[in-house]
């Protein structure tokens, strides 16, 4: 094809054909250089499986070592977590309820102030508050979660304190209440996208049959949007079971098996940064303890991640 | 069922009016309350750190004595530690976007890493300073460096700035790219006379997100096990070092560092009140490094849609 093309544009001669070889030679490195650039671009997409590959790999083979010197049920049943101590115990339960303990007092405040300012961001504000509030959010998202550890000791503690005089210097409250804050924006920006996403045709129906725009906002657009709400509050969960600083400046590292928010408490994440300020060998038990508590962590957020995906499919809407 | 009369009728319309008011005024007051966290936090930081707003602040170590240490150390680590991010982070990233966007074929292997990319975003940071601990450390025996942190955080961000690539990529109409071939060139000409730099406002909003949220990251720094008081700057490049050698031009990123979340952590955990105005000055700077590249990205990305017309 390219011959030819050649052929009719130039006369037929000696120099001609020399030069058609050469362009023929260039073609050929051409394809030669395309195909080594799509190499390399190929090799930094893989970039991160490698990264998950890695993850894996990291916490399995230095847990892999940890529950060498530890039992399983042990792990899991014992109701004492002192892996430091001499009569050292490995009861990750103790870890697990703090986790679980701030993340609730933490989805309390984050799920309804999101939903609610999604809702009244899709539905009721003007385009000009919604210009205004959108970008408010998201520098409110921005905010270095060690900015809101600070605000969270030595701002929300004292206020607490203020109305609850028996609250301790450290609690998974205040810390759970300023994770909260933090998380409404994720939620509150994910859920209004799923709602706006919503055909406009559904809401007209609705205020044609004479419903208040409130009425459609819960009867209509939140019911239709529903597996993008539940994504969002999927997300604020892992937000909140990964959350570190907050934690480890506002709750305090003691552990402590509780559900109660008024008390001190560790969490897998802050025990890994009071394990990490240390100075522990690289290969002791205690190092290998931090492995576990991660791939613990990897795990509750994996077990989150799947119901979303689930819930998404159970309640997917297509229009 | 009895028909209502006008006045049961009014009432209805007025019943749900007021609820509507009152959901409106719910949501004023939740968005407004969000709003006051922000202005509280930094009017906190701004009152109580206030006097530690000198020249000195920033260009003094740290010091067991709160009132002359200052964050030389923190921010000339975290400019280092982004540096080696943007470094290892930027090219992979807008690689593996374009790479997703203009040449994948629908297979396996693309499935697997755009599955891949989603759920990487998910994971808690934390996890990624125990995957640098065991690797960059010491598997590859980088140790707690300026180079294993830069590239931990380049990790974390790389999710953010390969789906800011490819939606910024995706913008980009076809005909672009027809007209591109049409001339001949090739796909790897089309991407870097036309796809890229076309894409480049997109991009940089991403870059900027993602570089923001890196600065501010403490947890899988103090993981890989950066240490809370250095009192000493990295060796700067062909430097005199001890014993009459000088640095080579690397040497810096095998140092040992500190970085401004760190440094904050570090003063708000100790007793000595005093410290707490250390902390609160370093955390104005740290928010209006982040904020200042938050507002430079939403900025841009203003511009963009409102240019941007095929």
């Amino acid at each position: 094809m390219l011959l030819v093309n050649t052929h009719i544009m130039s006369p037929n001669n000696a120099s001609d054909l020399h030069q058609v070889s050469d362009r023929l030679a260039y073609n050929a490195m051409r394809n030669w250089k395309e195909r080594l650039i799509e190499a390399v671009l190929l090799a930094a997409a893989t970039v991160s499986v490698l990264t998950t590959l890695g993850i894996v790999y990291v916490l399995v083979s230095e847990s892999i070592s940890f529950f060498a010197s530890v039992s399983i049920v042990d792990f899991l049943t014992d109701t004492q977590w002192t892996p430091l101590f001499d009569d050292a115990h490995f009861g990750i339960m103790v870890l697990i309820s703090g986790t679980l303990t701030s993340s609730f007092v933490a989805l309390a405040v984050a799920i309804p102030m999101g939903t609610i300012i999604a809702i009244y961001l899709s539905e009721f504000a003007d385009s000009r508050v919604r210009e205004i509030a959108k970008p408010i959010l998201e520098l409110l998202g921005g905010i270095p979660t060690i900015v809101f550890g600070y605000f969270a000791l030595l701002v929300v503690t004292p206020i607490l304190q203020f109305f609850i005089p028996s609250l301790p210097g450290f609690s998974l409250l205040s810390a759970g209440l300023v994770m909260g804050i933090m998380i409404v924006p994720y939620i509150a920006s994910l859920s209004e996208d799923a709602m706006r996403a919503v055909p406009m045709s559904m809401r007209e129906g609705s205020y044609a049959m004479g419903a208040t725009k409130l009425y459609t906002a819960i009867h209509v657009v939140v019911p239709a949007a529903i597996s993008g709400l539940a994504a969002s509050y999927i997300l604020g969960i892992s937000r909140a079971v990964g959350e570190t600083m907050i934690l480890a400046v506002a709750a305090g590292m003691q552990p402590n098996l509780t559900f109660n928010p008024m008390e001190p408490a560790a969490t897998i994440t802050s025990f890994i940064v009071q394990v990490a300020l240390g100075d522990l060998p690289h290969g002791s038990i205690g190092y290998q303890t931090i492995f576990a508590a991660g791939l613990t962590l990897l795990m509750i957020t994996l077990v989150f991640n799947i119901l979303g995906l689930w819930l998404r499919a159970k309640f997917r809407e297509n229009y | 069922m009895k028909p209502l009369t006008t006045e049961e009728i009014r009432a209805v319309i007025a019943k749900g009016k007021f609820y509507d008011n009152l959901f409106k005024a719910v949501g004023v007051f939740c968005l407004a309350f969000a709003l006051l966290v922000i202005v509280a936090l930094i009017a906190d930081m701004v009152i109580k750190g206030s006097e530690r707003f000198t020249l000195d602040f920033f260009f003094n170590f740290a010091s067991r004595r709160a009132t002359e240490a200052g964050i030389l150390s923190a921010w000339v680590g975290s400019l280092l530690v982004m540096l080696v991010t943007a470094m290892a982070a930027v090219p992979l990233g807008v690689a593996a976007g374009l790479y997703l966007e203009e040449y994948a074929k629908r297979n396996l292997l693309t499935n697997i890493i755009e599955v891949n990319i989603t759920n990487l975003a998910a994971v808690p940071s934390i996890v990624y300073g125990l995957l640098a601990l065991g690797i960059f450390v010491y598997q590859f025996g980088f140790g707690q460096s300026i180079l294993s942190a830069g590239l931990t955080l380049a990790l974390l961000i790389l999710p953010i700035i390969i789906v800011s690539t490819r939606e910024a990529i995706r913008a980009i109409p076809a005909m672009i790219r027809e007209g591109s071939m049409a001339v001949g060139a090739t796909r790897w000409q089309t991407c870097r006379f036309h796809i890229i730099p076309y894409a480049m406002p997109g991009i940089l909003t991403g870059v900027i997100i993602g570089l923001a949220r890196a600065i501010g990251e403490t947890a899988p720094i103090i993981t890989i096990g950066a240490l809370t008081f250095i009192a000493f700057l990295p060796p700067v490049p062909f430097s005199a070092a001890d014993a009459g050698t000088t640095a080579g031009l690397f040497d810096w990123l095998l140092s040992p560092f500190t970085v401004m979340p760190i440094q904050i952590f570090n003063w708000t955990s100790r007793p000595d009140p005093a410290f707490e105005v250390n902390a609160a000055a370093a955390g104005f700077v740290l928010m209006v490094m982040v904020l200042s590249m938050n507002a430079v990205a939403i900025y841009l990305r203003y511009q963009m849609r409102k240019k941007i017309k095929w």
